[in-house]
């Protein structure tokens, strides 16, 4: 195992998760990140399927990099990458039809998540095909985490119910929790990640942005000269 | 008629690509910090989504679908695996030679949507509505009217976000919050603006 971690392959793989996260930081496939978070259990499904898709697609784009000319260098990518997304659709079609009917189209989006064209098109390009593997792991995984955070808070709060299961018993069935509608709704997943971004760059302040402008203080006259 | 008008009155408001179903996300808040960016790309969406979605439309209905290809003799072939490929493609294309074709007729119009052009392509409300159309079974006269309907509630959706941006810059926000965080609450609160049509019925 250690051989396949070395250094580089580890930066690569844990980077992405807070430090270099590709949805709090490079605003990167927020597009289903929030659609599918009303519930864990397509949100699970759907981190999964990017994530295998980002690493197999940067895998094979890094192996024919050298082979690809420039000026069409984006369509082989997305050649590529739907490609692997019908594998993937058409094998949850398959398995789990439930599923595949309540993501209905964003499973077919994963081919226009940013995500994977970034990496294809930022990582995948320039380096051999087991670091770029490994890129497309982490990057989905960074992904994941966003996702079943924000799904976890949704469907506990909204339904009171984790993966299907109650955790919180219902005002409705005699129990004591009364469920936040707001949180089944598009608008919650907005403030939801907006709060999460919120709390990762408290904690991690270089993440934070520089002020275009700032309110200047005039009772200490100090404010005049920044 | 009447159809149609609660069909574009729906993906424009009830409906919005934007903010309803978090589509072009990516570029929504990237781009959203103009307002005459915003609007230069909204209209660039509008137009790509026109055409898009009424020529995938067509696409599906002529090859894809199944027996769709019973006019060339071959029954019992059901294509529509293909669909996500051929959109993309389509789209792609269309982006291209919509590009070229600005250049060549509208240098003016060229110049001032040019860099947004081609992020389009990756622009994933323009599939979204070809995916949609094909989710719901529009017929031909349908897409075209989702087509401008999606199209205008997603640069409506830009424009006005680029608008409380524009004024957002000049408010005290905690310093974790800058930016991104305040982008994403805002655009919540649209969202929840947005909410209040769904209950309209046409």
């Amino acid at each position: 195992m250690s051989a396949v971690l070395n250094e580089e392959t580890k930066k690569v793989l844990v980077d992405p998760l807070v430090n270099n996260n590709p949805i709090t930081l490079q605003v990167l496939g927020i597009c289903s990140a929030l659609a599918v978070t009303s519930q864990m259990s397509t949100s699970l499904i759907m981190a999964l399927a990017l994530t295998l898709v980002t690493a197999f697609s940067s895998a094979a784009i890094s192996a024919i990099r050298n082979h690809i000319p420039g000026s069409i260098r984006i369509i082989v990518q997305m050649t590529i990458i739907a490609s692997l997304v019908i594998v993937v659709d058409q094998i949850l079609k398959a398995f789990a039809y439930d599923i595949s009917k309540q993501l209905s189209v964003f499973v077919g989006l994963i081919i226009t998540n940013c995500i994977v064209m970034g990496r294809a098109e930022g990582y995948a390009m320039k380096n051999p095909p087991l670091e770029s593997f490994m890129d497309g792991i982490g990057n989905g995984l960074g992904y994941s985490l966003i996702l079943i955070t924000v799904s976890f808070i949704r469907e506990l709060l909204g339904s009171g119910k984790l993966l299907g299961i109650e955790v919180f018993q219902l005002t409705k069935d005699g129990g004591w929790y009364d469920p936040n509608g707001l949180m089944l709704l598009p608008p919650s997943a907005f403030f939801i990640i907006g709060l999460l971004i919120w709390a990762v760059r408290e904690w991690k302040p270089v993440q934070r942005e520089s002020v275009e402008y700032k309110i200047m203080s005039i009772a200490h006259g100090e404010g005049g000269h920044h | 008629m009447e159809a149609y008008i609660s069909l574009f009155i729906k993906a424009v408001f009830i409906e919005n690509l934007a903010l309803s179903f978090f589509l072009g996300m990516c570029t929504f808040i990237a781009v959203s910090k103009k307002i005459s960016t915003a609007m230069g790309l909204g209209i660039a969406v509008m137009i790509v989504q026109v055409i898009t979605v009424p020529a995938n439309n067509i696409i599906y209905h002529a090859l894809l679908k199944e027996d769709a290809l019973a006019w060339l003799g071959i029954t019992g072939v059901d294509l529509s695996f293909l669909a996500l490929l051929s959109c993309i493609g389509m789209i792609a294309a269309l982006v291209q030679i919509l590009e070229m074709i600005l250049d060549k007729f509208f240098p003016a119009l060229y110049h001032a949507l040019g860099i947004f052009l081609p992020l389009i392509t990756v622009n994933c409300a323009i599939l979204a509505g070809s995916l949609f159309m094909i989710e719901r079974d529009y017929n031909l006269a349908e897409s075209t009217v989702y087509g401008v309907g999606s199209g205008f509630g997603w640069a409506l959706a830009i424009t006005v976000m680029a608008g409380v941006r524009e004024k957002l810059k000049y408010s005290d926000i905690p310093a974790g919050l800058q930016g991104l965080g305040i982008t994403f609450i805002t655009a919540g609160l649209m969202s929840l603006g947005f909410m209040a049509f769904s209950g309209i019925q046409l």
